[in-house]
């Protein structure tokens, strides 16, 4: 009886579970990725829809086989035992060849997904905005009209003051004209080299839409790179364990047209 | 393999209280003392998570008596922010240090793997002694956070420097709480490292006559690998919580960079690596998991042999492929670093072990399934914790497919998905293995039965619950939804409070039903029906002991000598369709 139980049980729970996955949603919310909006991103969501296929048909294939098998072998009264021909020769066999070949067939096409966001260089026209994440907020520098960074200073970081950066425009000429901002704006089909820092601790960087993650490291300067292509505000999030702050830790991402962004770029400025 | 004579009592019987029951020698006392300190660790963490589960769906509600616990914390009973990620800081800690280190590997390992190889004791009595009572220790400075300064760290059961580096600046919980963390998690791996030294020894050391490696059960061969696993792993995060604490109070900077300003201040240090506490950390954090899964696959493996009354295809093949994980383990670390900046060529060269341990562990999983074809298998509280370790293990297993690819983890990373990954693979598929084992190894350790029917109910309810709950989080992580924040906010994250109410609703429910197995668990100790002392007529040496519970030497001051294989089942012998390992009996292949 238990066996039947659970063979019953666990071929619901395994159809039950495919159920959202197939149909994007479950109880009325999306539970998929939003709709791409780079250039990288496209590799990666087929990445994933090949490794969805492929998991989903090993998940749902084993909770049946299981559920199966246990509603026909367990406590049976009566029947000679038999064993699996081929044996454990035949399953080591099987992983080697299905799932060997499977995992490292997932794992090449993959690692051109990859490549592109973290093997091809930005492009040298490509536009460099600056980020720092502190807790608990994301500010974002332009370089101004001159194209130079003003160097940081940790020590004169005045957030009162609006110095998110810590610039010394005083006695630094390349610091004048940077443009600071609470927001990540940009131009739409362009691409944007982005220039990591952390201000105190750990954080990241994340926009689902544009298909990218990517830490802050206190001490190191990183940088990501990527190319939106639809117009429009997304939200960028820390997913960094940060402190206290962490949840609220957010910013916009908005990308707009190219003579949008010149005139915001302009107003940001004067 | 030693010699019998070389099996004097390791020590005498104990008589007075405090030696027989609390500094205890007896391996098998320290084998219930970790189960208990396990028992106690898993139902604080549970009550931690339902706290953060309400929370996190109604983010107002007071809960009755945690303004007591901390009047700062959660002022009414009200949980703060900062006091929502401490509480997730402790449930992390507790869980992966205290429950499933403790339970699959220290407790049932301590119980029978001296027995299981025909030995009196472990090989350093003492040695285990301290062991556990060094644990206990680790365990009290932990919770002790809870009473002491502004509460326990809330930099999460990574400790990621250098929130977990700078000290009070970083936040609350910081200051003396990370420090509490440090301490107890250095003095943990002090304990573990005696451990899995004992366990080594007693294994290649202490086997009586006739007990080759190759006629240890499979959950002996398990508990022995975890052991090497546990010795390499604990031997890195030891250093490396050492290093933690010295920055944090020696001033040293091992993890803190030059020019970081926290809160305001200009941190006096100079010259570290963040990126260093995380490769020092994952290196043993991701053999970690193996070390809570190995010894369920051990257990499982074992109890599944005697209710399928044969063998599996090949338990050897198993344990072949215990090893192989237990090797891969060591060059994957790095995949829960993908997007941390280190090197990107770096994360392929970590992506393509990962993957490959897909293959040991689809063999394992087809071994299981294909073991079942054509068997008579026994159902009862433990085998059906086994069919749902083996569904678990799976469901667990298929979304690492994901996380294994840098490509893919860009997305997935730090959200749900990874959360739901890692509760089922490692958190409720051991928990399964260590239920299993309770309920098989309950009349051995007490003289008394678990009551059927209610191990089966607890099974049926923990099985969909636990389904319930984590499966929710892999679609939550699709969708994009971030761990590790104390309220749902952003604009896209508030449309997915439905489902997080959902999984609360079965946290509740799976929580409460463990209560089923609390009450077993008691009731049946002190008003089960008597055991025999085989009662599962399974051939291995924990069965063959004089008594239940054993005796302090283990077989009454005899020397058992083992003629057999372990699993001998399916055959024609006096017994009925088993020989035991011990007997000397040459049974006839069943028709």
């Amino acid at each position: 009886m238990g066996g039947k139980i659970f063979a019953v049980l666990i071929v619901i729970i395994a159809l039950a579970s495919a159920v959202p996955i197939i149909n994007h949603t479950f109880l009325g919310a999306s539970v998929t990725p939003p709709e791409d909006i780079s250039t990288h991103g496209k590799a990666i969501d087929e990445q994933m829809s090949v490794t969805m296929a492929e998991a989903g048909i090993s998940f749902l294939a084993a909770q049946l086989i299981l559920g199966l098998f246990v509603w026909h072998f367990a406590n049976r009264n009566s029947g000679a035992t038999k064993t699996l021909p081929g044996g454990a020769t035949a399953m080591v066999i099987v992983a080697f060849l299905f799932v060997g070949a499977e995992v490292l067939a997932l794992g090449l096409v993959g690692s051109k997904a990859w490549g592109m966001v973290y093997f091809k260089p930005a492009a040298a026209d490509a536009m460099q905005v600056q980020a720092q994440a502190g807790q608990f907020a994301f500010y974002f520098r332009y370089a101004g009209p001159d194209g130079k960074f003003g160097q940081i200073h940790p020590d004169k970081i005045d957030e009162g003051n609006s110095n998110f950066f810590g610039l010394d425009p005083e006695n630094d000429m390349a610091a004048r004209d940077d443009i600071t901002s609470g927001e990540l704006v940009v131009p739409v089909d362009k691409e944007v080299h982005l220039l990591m820092h952390a201000k105190d601790v750990g954080h990241s960087f994340y926009v689902r839409e544009l298909r990218i993650q990517q830490d802050f490291v206190p001490g190191l300067d990183l940088s990501v790179h990527f190319t939106p292509t639809k117009v429009g505000k997304y939200e960028i999030v820390c997913t960094q364990l940060c402190g206290l702050g962490h949840y609220n830790m957010k910013s916009y991402l908005t990308v707009m047209s190219q003579e949008d962004f010149d005139k915001w770029l302009k107003s940001q400025s004067s | 393999m030693s010699d019998a004579s070389v099996h004097a009592a390791v020590h005498a019987a104990p008589t007075s209280f405090i030696r027989k029951y609390i500094f205890s020698l007896d391996h098998k006392v320290i084998g219930l003392q970790y189960y208990a300190l396990a028992f106690v660790a898993v139902f604080t963490g549970m009550v931690l998570s339902w706290i953060m589960r309400v929370h996190l769906v109604w983010p107002n509600a007071p809960i009755p008596g945690l303004g007591w616990l901390s009047k700062v914390g959660a002022p009414g009973g009200v949980v703060t922010p900062e006091y929502y990620l401490q509480l997730l800081t402790m449930h992390g800690t507790l869980m992966v240090f205290f429950v499933l280190t403790n339970a699959p590997f220290a407790a049932f390992g301590n119980y029978f793997l001296p027995i299981q190889i025909g030995a009196e004791d472990m090989a350093f009595p003492r040695f285990n002694m301290m062991s556990f009572w060094t644990t206990f220790v680790a365990f009290c400075i932990l919770i002790s956070s809870f009473f002491l300064g502004d509460g326990p760290p809330l930099s999460g059961w990574t400790g990621y420097a250098p929130l977990s580096a700078v000290g009070a600046d970083a936040g609350p919980g910081q200051g003396v709480g990370q420090s509490l963390w440090g301490i107890s998690i250095f003095v943990f791996c002090i304990a573990s490292l005696l451990g899995s030294l004992n366990f080594i020894a007693t294994t290649l050391d202490l086997r009586t006559k006739g007990m080759t490696l190759s006629r240890m059960p499979i959950v002996t061969w398990a508990w022995f690998i975890t052991s090497c696993i546990a010795l390499l792993a604990f031997a890195v995060l030891l250093p490396a919580c050492l290093l933690l604490i010295l920055d944090r109070v020696a001033g040293t900077s091992f993890f803190i960079p030059a020019g970081l300003n926290v809160a305001d201040h200009i941190q006096p240090h100079q010259g570290g690596s963040p990126l260093l506490w995380q490769h020092l950390f994952w290196f043993f954090g991701h053999p970690e998991v193996y070390i809570a899964i190995l010894p369920a696959i051990g257990i499982v493996s074992h109890i599944l042999i005697c209710n399928l009354r044969r063998d599996l295809l090949s338990h050897r093949v198993l344990i072949y492929c215990m090893m192989a994980i237990g090797f891969l383990s060591y060059m994957v670390w790095g995949h829960h670093m993908f997007v941390s900046g280190m090197n990107p060529f770096s994360s392929l060269v970590f992506s393509f072990p990962t993957l490959m341990i897909t293959i040991p562990a689809t063999i394992m999983t087809l071994i299981w399934l294909g073991s079942l074809y054509g068997s008579n298998l026994r159902i009862n509280s433990a085998s059906l914790f086994c069919l749902g370790f083996i569904s678990m293990f799976v469901s667990g297993g298929v979304s690492g497919f994901f996380l294994a690819q840098p490509s893919i983890d860009i997305y997935l990373h730090a959200t749900y998905f990874v959360v739901g990954h890692f509760h089922m693979v490692m958190g409720v598929a051991a928990i399964m293995g260590v239920f299993a084992g309770t309920y098989f190894w309950f009349p051995k350790m007490t003289g008394r039965m678990m009551n059927e029917g209610l191990g089966r109910w607890h099974f049926f309810l923990t099985l969909i619950g636990t389904y319930a709950i984590f499966m929710p989080f892999h679609y939550l992580g699709l969708a994009g939804n971030v761990r590790r924040y104390s309220a749902f906010q952003d604009d896209y994250l508030i449309p997915l409070i439905p489902v997080h109410k959902f999984i609360t609703y079965a946290a509740l429910f799976t929580g409460a039903a463990q209560l089923i197995f609390i009450f077993n668990l008691f009731y049946s100790r002190f008003k089960g029906t008597k055991a025999s002392e085989n009662p599962w007529e399974c051939t291995s040496l924990e069965w063959s002991t004089p008594s239940s519970p054993p005796p302090f030497d283990n077989f009454g001051g005899k020397h058992p000598v083992v003629y057999q294989d372990p699993y001998q089942y399916g055959v024609k012998s006096s017994t009925g369709d088993y020989v035991m390992q011990t007997s000397p009996e040459q049974a006839s292949v069943a028709s």
